[in-house]
């Protein structure tokens, strides 16, 4: 199948090595735990296997699709798939060797350049896992910056967000959590201002956040440096071709899921960790930087660059452990944002906020409620009669998948249904999310 | 015109003003409609401007500048570049797959979570834990998975005296960086004179302050440890718990379950052993597997099954948190469990021999110009060195950038540091006698250049899309984006 070897190619190499099986070379371990029974399923042909991989994905059932909660359905471009899946980008790895590696290189050197560009920030790592972990990474800068021991986080940050920035950040030593609440669906600035005491390292923020709802960043920002914080901001990258910009309100710091940057949704794996910063801050980066040489006739190449920082050099004083990022994710990412330049993206951004607000009004008349009465780019909050978590199971026999169920992170919220609207759904997909709900 | 040509010009100096690959609808108001003007952007992002040809021309180009094991034979050790079969990127890639929410009802998405489910199973049957999470990206952030399980298991006993993790010198930087972030102190111990784990140094280094031992199987210098199971007692008397770096678990899949050796907790590499491909550094996937002591203190959720229902359990009280936003890289295991469905238990072993026997050939065949650095059978990868002597000033970074005009990716190189001057080739079960012979030539003939021509060894490559590039020439001004 996939090991090429006659028995006459084993029987020559076993010959040059001088043993006489290949069972031989493993003689060191222990001899009674050696070739254990195991009991796995038979082995499947290709044809077997594409039956039965076939059968699960008929498993799982295509739904009109109106969750976002952090990983989103988004229109992609044939020619991304088309180039990402090419072997000589698949196939390869990390660019260690970098003259045989300019292809990757130089798509991470244009993939940062994007990102910067979008952002407004001056520096883009190559990737990390997830928006998730980039968020506990940048926190984990931001205490290396400033050498303090409090951390601040908005309530409104995404649930799951806040959990990985607990495991990440729960031995550092001294380190305090704090989280400050919203009022009605944002950041309440008042408690803001009062939580910012001088041993506040940073301040983490979402915006559009979990909820939705856009936060007053400039508003955010001014308070958090005003009280000599650092800003961490997790921003959505589609949004930012209409929204303000890390950049603009001054992030010091800023993350992102890039998912949405031309990758499916793949039930949440892989995404697509964004990192960002300010160039000051740029050797407390985590993981690959790609930058700019000259090869030995001061010709312009890419390569791996500013390694200090990472673990194979710094071990234990590294800046992070991280070694694999999502290179294939970013690959997709620049792909897509090169097809669809700014034009598109903008067109694209522009669509996403328009069908919300369609949507919005439309059940709005039809007599459903908002829960906040914001600002929002893609996603808001329905207050129903009935508990979303019904709304959802009678809309999935409908074919729809509603939204994500707010009672699954408040008891308060437990008719709250989180709905999120994107280019992909037509003036019709509209109409039938109205009739379907409603009623609840 | 040539120059012109060759010059590998940025996208966005491609870029003309007004052209475009992707048109939408057109929005019918401006986004002033909705949002005030202080939330929106201020000023025009600098994207390249490209028609979709341009693009996807581009692109092409860019590709076709890369070694990739598609199109080259590619010995980096330590990272098990195996052949990624094709099926399994058809397959995982299916819209019933891609198509599916995390937070979809879980009626929706059973084909995806029964997946996952029987991964968790194989990859149970296959190491002896007893539980396994597929939550970690990588193999770095399965380690911090793995130790952060160590520091909940303690903290629940309340024991909190145990501050350590003892790494030997031949770790790869993830175990040191890793232990660091969970909050451990880290303790290096010296390798013994065969390559192996020195016991005697592994003694004076145990103590009631050590959490957790992190050992890679077979270890960085292609060696399977040969004392593990006195290594693993001794480091269960001393109260602390056993850590399997599965790296390098394409030397032993089949062969050996780790917790019949003492593993009491391991990562395993999907993107390695188990064929899926590298994506050019990522996404990989890093699964971590516990025994029954430690299985309760995995992340957050697992996916279990109940009255034939596959879900996601999150009510794990003692769970060590959530690693990730959401459950794993779930198109890197869909590959995994594919390649686990053409593998049987008869022939899963056949993986490791194969992959070991032909690192053995490999480390044979170069025996008389670049030794094994250990001269002894090693497993799925050799380390070699350099007869210094016999060189004349070239050095490994040269072998490798000559490798390349030969036609082959390069070894890893300088790693493990104990190692002067290393090469870590690791050609693996897949690649052919034929192919690993004209290795062993290109390598005897590189040995040769070294004698008789040794500036053509140390220009090299030649016939690379540029010339040996000087590294530092990118810190000393950083420019990392246009």
């Amino acid at each position: 199948m996939f090991i090429p070897h006659t028995p006459e190619d084993k029987k020559e190499m076993l010959q040059k090595i001088g043993i006489s099986c290949v069972q031989d070379l493993f003689a060191q371990i222990p001899q009674d735990v050696r070739y254990p029974a195991l009991h796995l399923p038979p082995a499947l042909d290709e044809n077997a296997l594409t039956a039965h991989l076939h059968e699960l994905a008929g498993k799982n059932k295509p739904l009109l699709n109106f969750i976002g909660a952090g990983c989103e359905e988004h229109f992609i471009p044939a020619a991304v798939n088309a180039l990402s899946s090419r072997g000589e980008f698949l196939t390869a790895y990390t660019p260690y060797q970098a003259e045989a590696s300019q292809g990757t290189l130089q798509t991470i050197y244009e993939f940062q350049s994007c990102i910067c560009e979008l952002f407004d920030m001056d520096v883009c790592s190559a990737s990390h896992y997830d928006g998730a972990t980039a968020l506990a990474e940048a926190c984990s800068a931001a205490l290396r910056v400033n050498n303090k021991n409090k951390i601040l986080y908005s309530a409104g940050l995404h649930p799951h967000y806040k959990e990985v920035l607990k495991t990440y950040l729960k031995h550092v030593p001294a380190l305090k959590l704090e989280e400050v609440p919203l009022q009605n669906g944002t950041v309440d600035l008042a408690a803001l201002k009062e939580k910012l005491t001088p041993d506040v390292s940073c301040f983490a923020v979402a915006g559009p956040n979990f909820l939705g709802q856009l936060e007053p960043l400039e508003d955010i920002s001014a308070l958090v440096h005003g009280a000599g914080a650092l800003l961490v901001a997790v921003a959505k990258p589609l949004a930012l071709a209409v929204l303000h910009t890390p950049g603009q309100y001054g992030a010091d710091f800023a993350v992102a899921e890039g998912q949405t940057l031309g990758n499916a949704m793949n039930f949440g794996g892989p995404g697509l960790g964004i990192f960002t910063c300010k160039k000051e801050y740029v050797r407390q980066v985590p993981g690959r930087i790609v930058g700019i040489a000259k090869d030995k006739d001061g010709k312009r190449s890419f390569v791996l660059t500013l390694q200090a920082r990472e673990q194979h050099i710094r071990r234990e004083r590294a800046a992070s452990n991280i070694c694999s990022n999502q290179a294939l994710c970013a690959l997709n990412a620049v792909i897509y944002l090169t097809l669809l330049g700014y034009a598109g993206l903008r067109e694209a951004a522009e669509l996403n906020l328009e069908k919300a607000h369609t949507l919005k009004n439309k059940l709005v008349a039809d007599g459903h409620k908002l829960k906040f009465d914001g600002l929002f780019f893609n996603e808001f909050v329905l207050e129903l009669n009935t508990p979303a978590k019904q709304v959802i199971k009678k809309l999935a026999k409908k074919g729809i998948a509603a939204g994500f169920d707010l009672g699954r992170i408040n008891k308060a919220w437990q008719n709250c249904l989180l709905v999120c609207v994107t280019e992909t759904k037509t003036s019709a997909d509209l109409e039938k999310y109205v009739q379907a709900i409603r009623g609840f | 015109m040539q120059e012109i040509i060759k010059q590998n010009a940025l996208s966005i100096e491609k870029s003309r003003p007004g052209r475009r690959g992707i048109r939408f609808e057109k929005p019918q108001n401006t986004p002033d409609a909705y949002v005030p003007a202080r939330y929106l952007r201020s000023h025009s992002p600098r994207l390249p401007q490209l028609s979709e040809l341009e693009t996807v021309r581009h692109f092409t180009n860019l590709s076709r500048q890369n070694y990739c094991l598609d199109s080259h034979f590619y010995p980096l050790g330590s990272c098990t570049m195996k052949y990624n079969p094709k099926a399994y990127d058809v397959l995982s890639t299916l819209e019933g797959f891609t198509q599916a929410h995390p937070f979809a009802p879980e009626d929706a998405v059973q084909g995806t979570l029964e997946i996952l489910y029987n991964l968790q199973e194989m990859l149970k049957e296959i190491t002896g834990l007893a539980a396994f999470t597929l939550q970690p990206a990588a193999g770095a952030q399965g380690e911090l998975t793995g130790i952060l399980a160590a520091r909940a298991y303690f903290d629940a006993q309340k024991d909190k005296k145990r501050t350590e993790v003892i790494v030997p010198d031949t770790a790869h930087g993830t175990n040191p960086a890793t232990s660091h972030m969970a909050g451990y102190t880290v303790v290096n111990i010296k390798s013994g004179p065969d390559g192996c784990v020195d016991k005697e140094a592994l003694k004076n280094a145990l103590s009631e302050k050590t959490a957790v031992v992190m050992l890679t199987v077979p270890n960085t210098v292609g060696l399977f440890e040969k004392d593990i199971r006195e290594i693993a007692e001794m480091v269960h008397a001393a109260g602390a718990l056993f850590y399997m770096d599965g790296a390098n678990f394409n030397a032993l899949i089949g062969v050996v379950k780790p917790a019949d050796l003492g593993a009491d907790l391991m990562h395993l590499n999907l993107h390695k052993t188990f064929a899926a491909p590298h994506g050019g550094g990522g996404p990989g996937s890093g699964p971590v597997g516990a025994n029954e002591k430690l299985a309760a203190f995995l992340p957050k959720p697992l996916v279990e099954k109940k009255n034939g229902k596959y879900f996601l359990n999150s009510k794990l009280p003692k769970s060590l948190g959530r690693m990730k936003a959401f459950y794993g890289n779930i198109a890197v295991c869909a590959r995994a469990y594919c390649f686990l469905r053409q593998y049987d238990a008869a022939t899963l072993k056949e993986i490791a021999e194969n992959a070991v026997l032909n690192a053995n050939y490999v480390r044979v065949g170069l025996k008389d110009v670049f030794p094994a650095f250990f001269d002894v059978p090693c497993m799925h990868e050799c380390v070699l060195t350099l007869h210094k002597d016999k060189m004349n000033g070239i050095r490994t970074a040269d072998i490798a950038k000559r490798l390349l005009d030969y036609g082959f990716y390069a070894p890893t190189i300088y790693f493990p540091l104990i190692v002067p001057e290393a090469m870590m080739i690791e050609p693996t079960e897949t690649e052919s006698k034929e192919m690993l012979d004209l290795f062993v030539k290109a390598m005897h003939c590189i040995f040769e250049e070294a004698e008789k021509t040794p500036q053509t060894v140390h220009d090299a490559p030649h016939n690379q899309p540029v010339g040996r590039i000087d590294e530092v020439s990118a810190a000393r001004e950083p420019n990392l984006r246009w």
